[in-house]
């Protein structure tokens, strides 16, 4: 997603954010396992979040926040490691449409990341080393299930809300129809019921990157001391320009010249939009671990809601008590409008209560983390309508 | 294709308004519905409606919206609006998913009048449909007199960009109510003023009087 960072950090330091992050832990032992798709019982296993506002006495008023592929539990704090804002302050916060002040906002680190929840970054406590490829492969289904365990931990019973974009809007879906009763309303942002062969397309690629590195040592190579950087600022790069337009990316960077007057008749990086994309691998890949990218493409890649419900997508969500809104982007082809409208359209003929909003915008799939007007208005508006019906009352004006 | 209420868009923008500032066409809408409904508003606007049923009459509505400005509109004051055309996403609800479908000032604007009202009548146990009324004396005599397409208060686009493309009478519409195998309930028309003619005026009369008009309709067994 969008940043610009350019703190060096040492693998040694990443695997140190992997098992002790700077963020609250919740750790599951043995005796509470993680059941996952593959068939594999994960534990022990810890998962890392952070939360903003307070948990009211009901417990009513709590908001899961789900991110995507390349962000982390850090949605509303300056972020630990970049020392960029948190990824949704937009969004997030006293006052924001997801207002901190109104609501209990939960943001975990989902399995198979690197930020803090058990992935294949962190230390398998059967060899004293990092999982690597070792880690299961691990699906959105499972990251639903760890955030479950961790609201019984945290005795929520009920979420008021929940909201994410991309693949945070997918495991918003899954829980929808995993715990329906445990979701009064849901904010799934540009996303799909399943990943189109198109954007598994993208994902092979990235992965393809990666493991081409030969730095990467199938997936060993904390172990070797090597470090796959160029790997994966190449699967980064790749994929940066899908959570894009072509209309923005012309606006931005149209054919201009980096720092140049004239060609240079060789491969530099001639053109801005070159040095902003090796800018945006550069600066990933000091915060985000290979492997890790490969198993949360996977994730997505394997989420088909409607192999659950043979294929008939509106029985899962058949009586659904959850209020939903949709809202999708115009100029996103990642997870284009269409994808959203046959959510919708399953939603209806399950009699489930919908709203769906498209919003006109040139910046692709990223939008959803941008500071889009109409995207923070209709949020905003859909939270206090659920608010009303759940009868949390607003705060007292500041 | 508009099924829009819009600021931008004209018709109904000088309706007459009750004493609470809502639109005594809706308000005669508002007043067939049951407390506590499902309801679904079929080209529902910037939720003028939707918010007074709810508001008023407790109801859990749902709507459908063609224009964009519309849905993003009625979302983010917190009701359940999705973008859609009345013509092709009515057939996805499933039979008597609400107690009454209504088609506010959106028939006419319609491509297929018929099977926008037949979908009406299957999603929903009742029907409530709301149309100006193209036999009003005064569209009558701007015809006959001006030789020209009427336009009215209500009505006041030129007729090569008005959204309503299947104008109809009272008397018409009684015609497409015994086709698509609608029953009435009820029916009133409204004066220029807002105000209900005579209840039992025959129909001739409301069809030369009645500006607009109001009707429940409900399946025949």
């Amino acid at each position: 997603m969008v940043e610009a960072d350019t703190v060096t950090l040492d693998p040694v330091d990443r695997v140190r954010e992997a098992d002790n992050p700077h963020s609250p832990v919740v750790r599951f032992g043995t005796d509470k396992p993680l059941r996952l798709d593959a068939g594999i019982d994960l534990c022990p296993f810890q998962i890392a979040y952070q939360t903003y506002g307070t948990l009211n006495a009901q417990r009513s008023n709590a908001i899961l926040i789900c991110h995507a592929l390349t962000g982390d539990q850090h949605a509303a704090n300056v972020h630990p490691v970049t020392q960029k804002p948190g990824w949704w302050e937009t969004m997030v916060g006293p006052g924001r449409p997801i207002d901190t002040e109104r609501y209990f906002v939960i943001s975990p680190n989902v399995i198979g990341a690197c930020m803090g929840t058990t992935g294949p970054a962190s230390t398998n406590p059967k060899t004293g080393m990092p999982w690597g490829l070792d880690f299961p492969v691990i699906t959105i289904r499972d990251m639903v299930r760890a955030q479950a365990m961790l609201l019984d931990y945290l005795g929520i019973d009920t979420l008021f809300s929940m909201a994410g974009g991309s693949m945070g809007g997918m495991q918003v879906l899954q829980w929808t129809t995993s715990y329906p009763s445990r979701v009064f309303s849901a904010l799934p942002i540009a996303c799909a019921t399943r990943h189109s062969a198109q954007n598994i397309a993208f994902h092979e690629v990235g992965r393809q990157a990666v493991m081409a590195d030969p730095e990467w040592r199938h997936g060993r190579y904390f172990a070797e001391g090597t470090n796959p950087r160029r790997g994966l600022a190449v699967a980064r790069m790749g994929a940066h320009i899908t959570y894009l337009s072509d209309a923005a990316l012309h606006r931005k960077f149209g054919r201009k010249f980096q720092d140049r007057d004239n060609l240079t008749f060789s491969f530099d990086a001639d053109f801005q939009v070159e040095s902003y994309l090796r800018h945006q691998g550069s600066s990933f890949v000091e915060r985000f671990d290979a492997n890790s990218y490969l198993y949360l493409t996977r994730a997505m890649d394997y989420f088909d809601l409607g192999e659950d419900c043979e294929g008939v997508l509106a029985n899962a969500w058949k009586d659904s008590p959850t209020r939903f809104c949709l809202i999708s982007f115009t100029s996103d082809w990642l997870f284009p409008t269409a994808e959203s409208r046959a959510i919708v359209h399953a939603l209806n003929a399950g009699g489930a209560r919908v709203s769906f909003a498209e919003i006109v915008t040139d910046k692709g799939h990223d939008a959803f983390l941008l500071d889009e007007p109409e995207l923070l208005a209709i949020v905003r508006g859909f939270l206090d309508g659920a608010a009303k019906a759940r009868g949390l009352l607003p705060p007292a004006r500041r | 294709m508009m099924l829009t209420r819009l600021k931008h868009d004209r018709t109904m923008a000088e309706a007459v308004r009750g004493p609470g500032g809502s639109r005594v066409d809706l308000l005669a809408v508002a007043g067939m519905v049951a407390p506590g409904a499902k309801v679904l508003d079929v080209g529902c606007g910037d939720g003028e409606l939707l918010r007074l049923l709810v508001e008023t009459r407790g109801v859990d509505g749902r709507g459908i919206e063609l224009s964009r400005e519309g849905v993003n509109e009625c979302v983010a004051k917190g009701l359940a609006v999705v973008q859609g055309d009345a013509d092709t996403d009515l057939a996805d609800y499933p039979d008597d998913a609400f107690d009454y479908v209504i088609l506010s000032q959106t028939l006419q604007a319609t491509r297929q009048p018929r099977v926008v009202l037949e979908h009406m009548l299957r999603i929903g146990r009742h029907g409530i449909v709301s149309f100006p009324n193209f036999g009003h004396w005064s569209i009558r005599l701007q015809l006959l007199f001006g030789g020209h397409m009427p336009q009215t208060d209500n009505l006041p686009y030129d007729w090569w960009d008005s959204p309503n493309i299947h104008f109809c009478t009272i008397k018409d519409f009684r015609q497409l109510c015994r086709v698509a195998g609608a029953k009435i309930e009820k029916a009133m028309a409204l004066n220029a003023w807002g105000r209900a003619l005579r209840f039992n005026a025959p129909w001739w009369f409301w069809n030369l009087l009645g500006e607009q008009a109001v009707f429940l309709l409900s399946r025949k067994a």
